[in-house]
């Protein structure tokens, strides 16, 4: 078993995300006018609870500025601050910077100080303004009550001494529910005490008020304990007693005289206060949790992992049964084949209940974008503001993962590129504060995620004479709006006409397309002059099963991505014409096409010489790209789980991954976007070239 | 340990203490090798592999091990002894190297052998062959000469891969 | 003994479990006020810790509705609380608590504050 306090210390930091998480969605709705008292408490609760934490890890750089924040909150939270624009954007800056702390807090780095000092001093000032009030922070540096912890050093014995203590409890003492029994027992367990009551009024048993206290201690302790030791056991009670410590002289002097007596100094002779009202207070109607909270249970990764394995498993035995069944002459009305196809039918919703245990809202996702957006605007000096749409809609945790990068890069792209400068907005009728709205929906099993921005569009103009500058297009083609905005993604395409600090990065549109086409996505883009830009990303469900064509090249049966499929073709001779002395390309309506042979791209014979009759898939990638793949027969078209080739072997061009069919036998599964570039790179571009005199 | 991932200079040190170790033989390409059995997860018979396109010749492709993905080395082809095509009658031993997990086509399993590991020698370097590249240790039994395989060296390097 | 602790950071409260499951003390968690009084509904705990600041239910509202209950009146309740020294006592007594510990806590001084309140 490991150390709890190093999982505890995990889970801080999981908990660290979540409530950050709870911060940004405060700090949004208060940014939108909208943020009750609630709000600003659940903002400031974050703070506190993230500073509580670290605290205990002893995290003191995270401590320090969680400190800063939560007085700064504070303040509002008490009304002592009327909230406007600049300080919803201090706010903002200060979960960025408390989400960086919280990052290098994990990994155990500093986060060099002076980088947020400024932010620091304003969060500051914000709670200086308000110093008179009670909830201001102490000089402390490390916080209120972060004080260290006064540990008790024991050098050797202390001699021992003679302690008289008197000891005499108000109310409030019973109220709060002290024990005096319990205190004189911790006084006994310092050393020997001796003790001895009284009555502290001589009132009959009648008139005796059963919540008042009547009592009164007198203790003689032999103790080797310091005086403080003492004073601690009275911590609690202090205030709502009366309590005195005296050291009696320690050599042989035992008068109890020369003690301190119960006298009117140490007994209240004010009548007890009237018993504090007791009866029940009316405790608000638990407000409706903003979020309701739904109950979940926290899974190790590895075991979902590993179930998601284990009905991957099912799936393949129940397809292996299935062929059994079929083989063995079963009729389709049989009780076997109908209890079959209801297995079938139940295998197939476990494996979707299954997959939906790794799926999570893109929320966290949405709001790490958030900043992206706050950062890059503030970067190229324009005003943007980012708007959400279905931050609920569920992806599989790993895909969210490995999309953080391409979508960061594409709301990059539409802040330095897309949104105009506030003058030329301003100029063409538009609001000063440019929009990018990201949005996330299911469609037809996949997730579509699109990034758009109100901007200015992109101009065809310069993305033709850039392509053409880098001998990507020759000037004579001609290409339609959609084909010359797809020209954006090709490599070593990059529209930074002036270097500004966001394009300086040196990553295309080529490599988000790569990652997100590495997911098993699509991209494509749309533009309308003037109106802006919207780039579209298409993903499967899960990056565990894929939606697949089956087929045959000579004598492999292999899987090729649905998605990729636009179509599937019967060859004619008379479309093919040879393209140099190996490479042929295929006519389809108005435009030629590469011919692949997917056995000869593969090694698994030499190139046919004549392809009539043969089946051809007409592929299309989303950057326009298309080639036609001579396969040998089209076997099935079903859902494979996908095994991963990476691990037990390595890497294989052109192949993704593999899957097992229903006869036990491994299928690879095709990476046509990989395939179809490291073709063209033998052969010629794959780009559809438009016939002559096409229009 | 086992003893695929001792270096040969290990298996000298560790001769002074005669440990017992075991040994599964085997023929390749007429030859007679063999493994350290706790690298051994196991014996299987021949079954169609699935080919990997660009893979080394000595990749005979992959195969469904319950689930998982294998990949298949036909020993012989790797040693450069032989290149016969598989029969039905190979059998593959499936074993754990370097943290992977291969299997290996071989011609026939023999037997396990039990013996002290001070009978374990250094392969000689021999000219004008890499054959000693690929072995960890050979030992002599009743004539027989015995090849013990260092099973890091028989996995394809990742850049035959691609 | 038997505990109730109550705060809504997770961190909190795992580390208030570690710390007293150590201590041989059995421990039962409730995430705010509100959940606190329904755990409470069904445990009759030696003694309760609580956060201040919690959504649904604070630590105030939760210590005076616990008082308010004839047969817990007096059970002791810890405070557990990163406020400031010179406010902790008087915000500790104004809810009613017991007694009070100071985020980060020390485990020990956590475990003999409830020895000392609980017996």
């Amino acid at each position: 078993m490991s150390d709890p306090m190093q999982e505890i210390r995990a889970s801080f930091f999981i908990e660290c995300d979540e409530l950050l998480e709870a911060l940004l969605d405060g700090l949004e709705a208060m940014s939108n006018g909208g943020g009750d008292g609630e709000t600003v408490n659940v903002v400031f609760r974050a703070v506190h609870s993230i500073k509580g934490g670290a605290g205990a890890f002893g995290l003191d750089q995270l401590v320090e500025f969680a400190h800063a924040f939560e007085s700064a909150m504070d303040a509002v939270r008490a009304g002592q601050i009327v909230v406007d624009d600049h300080h919803i954007a201090l706010f903002f800056q200060g979960g960025d910077t408390l989400a960086d702390l919280v990052r290098h807090s994990r990994e155990g780095t500093e986060l060099d100080p002076s980088s947020y000092a400024e932010l620091r001093a304003k969060l500051d000032a914000m709670s200086a303004e308000v110093a008179d009030a009670p909830s201001a922070p102490s000089a402390d540096p490390a916080g209120d009550g972060f004080a260290p912890i006064a540990l008790d050093f024991d050098f050797g014995p202390d001699p021992e001494r003679r302690v008289l203590i008197t000891f005499a409890p108000d109310t409030e003492l019973y109220q709060s529910g002290n024990e005096p029994r319990l205190i004189l027992r911790a006084l006994n367990a310092l050393g020997t005490a001796e003790i001895t009551w009284s009555l502290t009024e001589n009132t009959s048993l009648e008139q005796m008020d059963p919540e008042a206290p009547y009592l009164a201690w007198e203790i003689t302790l032999q103790t080797a304990s310091q005086i403080s030791k003492i004073e601690e056991v009275f911590e609690f009670v202090d205030g709502i007693c009366h309590y005195q410590i005296t050291e009696i002289d320690g050599t042989d002097h035992e008068d109890p005289a020369s003690s301190v007596t119960l006298g009117p100094e140490s007994v209240d002779d004010t009548p007890p206060p009237v018993v504090k009202q007791t009866a029940p207070t009316a405790i608000q109607a638990p407000a409706p949790a903003p979020n309701a909270q739904k109950s979940t249970v926290r899974v190790d990764l590895d075991r979902i992992d590993r179930l998601v394995n284990l009905v991957g498993e099912l799936v393949i035995n129940q397809s292996m049964l299935s062929q059994s069944v079929v083989e063995a002459g079963v009729a389709s009305h049989t009780a076997v084949a109908s209890g079959l196809e209801e297995f079938l039918q139940l295998t197939r919703d476990i494996q979707d209940s299954v997959m939906m245990i790794r799926a999570q809202p893109v929320k966290s996702l949405f709001q790490r974008m958030g900043r992206i957006v706050r950062e890059a605007s503030a970067d190229v000096g324009k005003s943007v503001r980012l708007d959400v749409i279905g931050e609920h809609t569920e992806i599989d945790k790993t895909v969210i993962e490995r999309l953080a990068d391409p979508l960061t890069h594409m709301i990059r792209n539409s802040i330095d590129h897309g949104i105009e400068s506030s003058e030329q907005r301003r100029a063409s009728g538009k609001d000063e504060t440019g929009v990018v709205t990201l949005s996330a929906s299911h469609r037809s099993g996949r997730v579509l995620i699109e990034v758009s921005d109100d901007g200015g569009g992109i101009n065809r103009e310069k993305v033709r004479e850039i392509a053409e500058k880098k001998g990507l297009v020759s000037p004579d083609q001609v290409l339609s709006d959609a084909e010359t905005d797809g020209l954006l993604f090709l490599p070593g395409f990059s529209t930074a006409d002036q270097v500004s600090n966001l394009s300086g990065r040196g990553v295309g549109m080529d490599v988000v397309k790569s990652s997100i086409a590495s997911l098993g996505g699509r991209i494509s883009i749309a533009s309308t002059p003037g109106h802006g830009t919207k780039l579209s990303i298409s993903l499967p469900l899960t990056l565990a099963v894929l939606d697949g064509m089956v087929i045959r090249s000579e004598t492999e049966t292999l899987v090729v991505p649905l998605g990729a499929i636009s179509e599937t073709l019967t060859l004619r001779r008379e479309d093919i014409r040879p393209y140099g002395p190996d490479a042929q390309l295929l006519r389809v309506r108005d435009t030629l096409v590469p011919l692949m042979d997917l056995a000869a791209q593969l090694g698994y014979r030499p190139p046919l010489k004549d392809f009539e009759g043969s089946i051809g898939l007409l592929i299309g990638l989303e950057d326009g790209t298309q080639a036609a793949l001579v396969v040998d027969a089209i076997e099935d078209q079903r859902q494979v789980v996908i095994k991963g080739l990476e691990q037990s072997y390595g890497s294989v061009p052109g192949i993704a991954a593999a899957t097992i069919l229903g006869d036990g036998q491994i299928a690879l599964i095709l990476d046509p976007g990989d395939l179809i570039h490291r073709a063209a790179k033998q052969t010629p571009p794959a780009t559809p070239t438009p016939l002559e005199g096409a229009a | 340990m086992s003893l695929a991932q001792r270096t040969k200079t290990d298996d000298l040190q560790s001769a002074n203490t005669a440990e017992q170790i075991e040994l599964l033989t085997f023929h390749a390409g007429q030859q007679e090798y063999a493994v350290d059995i706790m690298s051994v997860r196991e014996i299987r018979g021949w079954t169609k592999t699935t080919s990997l396109p660009h893979a080394p010749s000595f990749v005979h492709g992959v195969i469904n091990l319950r689930g998982t993905v294998l990949p298949v080395i036909d020993l012989a082809r790797r040693l450069e002894i032989s290149d016969e095509p598989p029969q039905d009658r190979d059998a593959i031993i499936v074993v754990d190297a370097i943290g992977r997990t291969v299997g290996l086509r071989v011609d026939s399993v023999s037997d396990i052998l039990t013996l002290p590991s001070d009978e374990l020698r250094l392969p000689p370097e021999i000219a004008g062959t890499d054959a000693q590249d690929f072995l960890s240790a050979i030992t002599l039994i009743d004539e027989r000469m015995v090849r013990v395989l260092d099973l890091s060296s028989v996995m394809p390097e990742d850049e035959q891969i691609s | 003994m038997n505990v109730l602790a109550v705060d809504d950071s997770r961190t909190m409260r795992d580390m208030i479990r570690v710390t007293l499951d150590q201590a041989g003390i059995q421990t039962h968690l409730a995430e705010d006020g509100v959940h606190g009084l329904e755990v409470l509904e069904g445990i009759e705990p030696d003694a309760i810790i609580t956060d201040l600041n919690m959504p649904r239910l604070d630590g105030f509202g939760f210590i005076q509705a616990v008082r308010s209950q004839s047969d817990r009146g007096t059970i002791p309740i810890l405070v557990l609380t990163t406020e400031s020294a010179a406010d902790l006592k008087s915000r500790a007594r104004d809810a009613g608590a017991t007694g009070w510990i100071v985020k980060p806590f020390d485990p020990d001084k956590l475990v003999r504050a409830l020895q000392m309140v609980a017996g």
